[in-house]
């Protein structure tokens, strides 16, 4: 019964009448997925989505959807590879909540989705159907199942032969699948057919001519097959593109940065997320002069760096949660010896080996307070895509001024999410300065810190007269190794005044929303769009919310207690995790709370309540707001 | 430019070294230590060739052996344990202009910067290694290393160690583009001269192990070498270790060897007694790492706009109408 009502939503879709007396509907913002088995090419459907989108004008944020292998079994439920696109009438600053629709290429990879809550109730499935006649009975017995049950549970399934129009232009329908499918995409939200023909062949600028044009004959193909036989038809205004904006995930925007940023040397070492970095630098870092050493281990990496920083190029190490831990034995001696260097730390799930391909925001105490020893050093934290780009000329200027090691946490949810910035400007402040090769005046300490900064002018070799041995041991001002009581507090004193110095040089983050109000919510990193969003929802239903987003985590800047006196109550939002109240033994005596939480906490002696997920994806706007909205209909107790 | 006399003489002047030039701090390693020698060596070699201290690095790790960079006046980094190879790999690739050393010891290189060392000698990168083998660990007082002879008592081994000793020599010669290995030991300071020289002056990575006493904690280790020269077997070539004639009237025990012969290196590698003392092997052809990535790159800003731009091209979305032309 139920598998005829799906066969009819199909039939329903192809009696359709041609586009032209298709409704078309208008909509602020829509979550469309597109899934299939890894290899299937839904990932460059959905960038392209975003790709044609953005040239239009429209917001758009982009997020990957990747399985921990590179070939999990095909049709399998943790295999789903793919593409999540936020498309917004007006800038679009994070993933979204659930689908509104999505394609997939078959129906166990969108179970999946299913099953992590991904899919909005009742939204609209568009599946390939060449599982209801294939020769495996079993198949085609789980595939009816599953569009039963989908039905059943009020999704609008429609079946689409998307292997048979394929073959009808290609031999091999798995190649190219994928643009039969931007083509439908193209038709139902209105997007421009010649930009998508465009994408197209830029996507398959490698591939020969003949490639490219199939694909545009399939992209075409999907097009018509969709305003023929397909009753969705959708259009998010755009307003007009004023300045030339980039398109890059965060990965590829940190490593812009990194070119941009007057480092020349990348040393690093493959972890996921991060190592996609790696990946561009390594095709482009030459053409500027600079180069990637993939190392031994994280440990060779993060010391390569390090020796190159010393001899008077700043350079970087790009890691991720595990390789972090390993490199910070080496990032302690950067910190005593006083050499600049940046660390760019994506983020992922953890501990161990964790969720490599997962977001979270698990690292923040580590990068804070770990090493061993008394060890300050920067951290920052990008909160959007142009943020990653800017971070890092940033960090590599804060390093050398400083001579410390600034660390920049981004991470999962950044790394492969794509939206579109204004196109930087170049300068050459971006630039390091040429290497100080002039003689060391006569009686100048290689350590002579600045008694109230601890600031101090670092002698690089080859400058005449500044011979001296740098070293992680205890040394006094001319770099001797020294242990007495009195030199030891003031090289750590001067090591951390440095961060007081940097921190007076700081601005006070704008609140987001109300300067006062009952509830201040407080990020770091990735969620921005995300509370800014749940902000400006529950502002719209009468509450008094606002939030703080901060980008400097070590140092803070000033002014967080000021802005955070002026509310009611303070928590912070995080992806990471945090001891639930309600499990029977968590108390005030015992809860662990989010890492900024509790870093807020014991700088500000304020009670800061935190609300965290740690569900391998980025928050969404509606989790926060549904559990604001739990919380004041408890009176607010706990906010 | 003709230069005046005066000019001339202030330059040289200038540009010539004393030994004093290269003595930093007083060296605080035990009386007797083997890394006495070493560091006169050393310091020897720096006079000799006249290097501009300022562009003269000494890299370490951890260990007594790593002390050494506090006791020269050039640019040192003290690093940490086992890491000392790739600091020097990073100064080296930022800065092909300074003549980098790295001094480690058995177990800073051969324990736990093992790894770096097997890949320190893949990139063949232009250094001088000097790895400094007393076969103990001194400064955290006695324990067995890696390459203690098997029944060593130490600290951690009361009842004498329980593997046999490994062999850096074999293990070096084994590992793909190694281009210059050789033996010194601390108490043949004429040869241990010579074997540092010709590292320094080959082009690649130079492995150096210096079999060194560690007075404290192996006590007349070494004692029965001392005493009977035949056990020590100097390797001599013309491409290799050419002795002094008192050298060789001394050390009777002589192996003509042919450097550029892998295979027989290997062989005289595995000898633990009597002692090879000489160059085993020595390849200049091997490519260099730090040339093959830096070769021809000079950076200006210019190079990185016009990159930069070409990168941002790439990504841009333009407004109708604004997109250059191709």
């Amino acid at each position: 019964m139920n598998a005829t009502r799906a066969a009819v939503v199909t039939e329903l879709a192809r009696r359709r009448s041609p586009a032209a007396a298709k409704e078309v509907i208008t909509l602020q913002q829509h979550v469309i997925e597109i899934i299939s088995d890894s290899g299937e090419g839904a990932q460059r459907c959905g960038q392209s989505v975003g790709s044609i989108a953005a040239r239009m004008g429209n917001g758009v944020w982009t997020v990957e959807i990747i399985p921990a292998e590179i070939q999990p079994p095909a049709r399998s439920v943790a295999g789903a590879s793919g593409n999540r696109i936020r498309l917004g009438a007006g800038p679009v600053t994070n993933g979204g909540d659930e689908a509104d629709l999505v394609i997939a290429f078959n129906e166990q990879v969108l179970l999946g989705r299913v099953r992590d809550g991904e899919l909005k109730s009742g939204c609209v499935i568009l599946l390939e159907s060449m599982w209801r006649e294939h020769r495996d009975s079993t198949i085609r017995a789980i595939y009816a199942h599953t569009v039963e049950k989908l039905v059943d549970d009020g999704y609008r399934v429609i079946e689409i032969p998307m292997e048979t129009e394929c073959l009808k232009h290609v031999a091999d329908a798995r190649k190219g699948k994928n643009m039969f499918a931007l083509g439908m995409l193209c038709s139902i939200y209105s997007l421009d057919q010649d930009l998508g023909r465009e994408q197209v062949a830029f996507a398959l600028k490698k591939k020969s001519r003949k490639v490219i044009e199939a694909n545009q004959r399939l992209l075409d193909a999907g097009f018509a097959w969709a305003e023929e036989n397909l009753d969705l038809k959708y259009r998010i205004p755009s307003p007009k593109v004023t300045e030339p904006q980039i398109v890059v995930n965060g990965n590829t925007a940190l490593a812009l940065g990194v070119l941009a940023s007057g480092m020349e040397i990348c040393a690093m070492y493959p972890i996921t997320p991060a190592t996609s970095v790696s990946h561009y630098l390594s095709d482009v870092f030459e053409k500027v002069g600079g180069l990637v050493h993939q190392a031994e281990d994280e440990i060779a990496a993060v010391t390569f760096a390090l020796g190159a920083s010393y001899a008077g190029r700043c350079a970087l190490t790009v890691t991720s949660g595990p390789g972090y831990s390993l490199k910070q034995e080496a990032l302690g001696l950067a910190v005593m010896a006083e050499i600049p260097m940046v660390v760019i730390n994506v983020q992922r799930g953890g501990p161990s080996t964790g969720q490599p391909t997962k977001a979270e925001q698990g690292d923040l105490l580590t990068v804070c307070y770990g090493s061993h020893g008394d060890a300050p050093k920067v951290v920052m934290a990008p909160s959007t895509i142009e943020d990653c780009f800017y971070s890092v000329v940033t960090a590599r200027k804060i390093a050398e001024t400083f001579n410390m090691v600034v660390v920049i946490l981004s991470d999962a949810s950044l790394a492969t999410a794509q939206t579109p910035f204004t196109r930087p400007q170049f300068t050459e402040d971006w630039l390091a300065p040429p290497i100080d090769q002039s003689p060391v005046p006569k009686g100048a300490k290689p350590y002579d810190w600045d008694n109230s900064t601890g600031l101090f002018r670092r002698f690089v070799p080859g400058q005449p007269g500044g011979m001296h041995t740098v070293t992680g041991l205890a040394h006094d001002r001319s770099s001797r190794v020294a242990y007495d009581p009195a030199n030891n507090e003031e090289g750590l004193r001067h090591r951390s005044l440095k961060l007081a110095a940097l921190q007076k040089t700081l601005t006070t983050p704008p609140v987001f929303g109300d300067e006062e109000g009952d509830l201040l919510l407080i990020g770091w990193g990735s969620t921005r769009g995300a509370i800014e969003e749940s902000v400006t929802r529950m502002r719209a239903e009468g509450h008094r919310v606002s939030s703080l987003h901060l980008t400097f985590l070590q140092p803070m800047p000033s002014g967080i207690g000021e802005i955070m006196r002026r509310f009611k109550h303070v928590m912070t939002i995080e992806n990471n995790w945090s001891d639930r109240l309600g499990d029977a033994l968590i108390d005030e005596n015992n809860r662990r709370y989010s890492a900024l939480a509790m870093m807020l906490r014991s700088r500000f002696l304020v009670d800061i309540d935190c609300w965290s997920e740690s569900r391998g994806r980025p928050i969404k706007p509606g989790a926060i707001c549904s559990e604001l909205r739990s919380r004041l209909a408890t009176g607010g107790d706990h906010a | 430019m003709t230069l005046s006399a005066t000019h001339c003489l202030m330059r040289l002047y200038e540009e010539q070294h004393a030994l004093e030039d290269y003595q930093g701090g007083v060296p605080r390693w035990c009386t007797g230590c083997g890394d006495n020698a070493i560091l006169a060596a050393v310091q020897r070699l720096c006079r000799d060739e006249d290097l501009r201290p300022e562009k003269t690095v000494f890299v370490s790790g951890i260990g007594c052996s790593s002390r050494f960079p506090h006791y020269m006046k050039t640019y040192g980094f003290h690093g940490i344990h086992g890491r000392a190879l790739p600091i020097a790999q990073g100064v080296k690739m930022a800065r092909p202009d300074l003549q980098v050393f790295v001094n480690t010891g058995d177990g800073d290189c051969c324990s736990i910067g093992a790894a770096h060392w097997i890949h320190a000698i893949r990139y063949n990168m232009n250094m001088t290694m000097l790895l400094h083998d007393n076969q103990i660990y001194g400064l955290t007082k006695k324990q067995a290393s890696p390459t203690s002879p098997i029944g060593t008592k130490s600290n951690t081994t009361p009842r004498g160690s329980y593997l046999d000793a490994l062999n850096p020599l074999t293990v070096t010669l084994g590992v793909q583009n190694a281009s210059f290995v050789a033996q010194a030991v601390d108490w043949i300071p004429e040869v241990l001269y010579e074997i540092i020289s010709a590292a320094f002056h080959h082009k690649g990575f130079s492995f150096v192990r210096i079999i060194q006493r560690c007075p404290e904690f192996m006590p007349g280790e070494f004692e029965a070498w001392l005493n009977d020269t035949q056990r020590t077997m100097l390797l001599t070539h013309e491409d290799g270790l050419q002795p002094s004639a008192a050298i060789g009237r001394l050390y009777r025990n002589q192996l003509r060897h042919d450097p550029s012969d892998i295979d027989r290196a290997r062989e005289i590698a595995s000898n633990l007694d009597p002692v090879p003392v000489g160059i085993l092997y020595r390849n200049p052809e091997i490519p260099c790492y730090d040339e093959l990535r830096r070769a021809g790159t000079q950076r200006t800003p210019e190079m990185v706009q016009v990159g930069l731009e070409s990168e941002f091209d790439k990504f841009t979305v333009w407004p109708e109408g604004q997109q250059p032309a191709a």
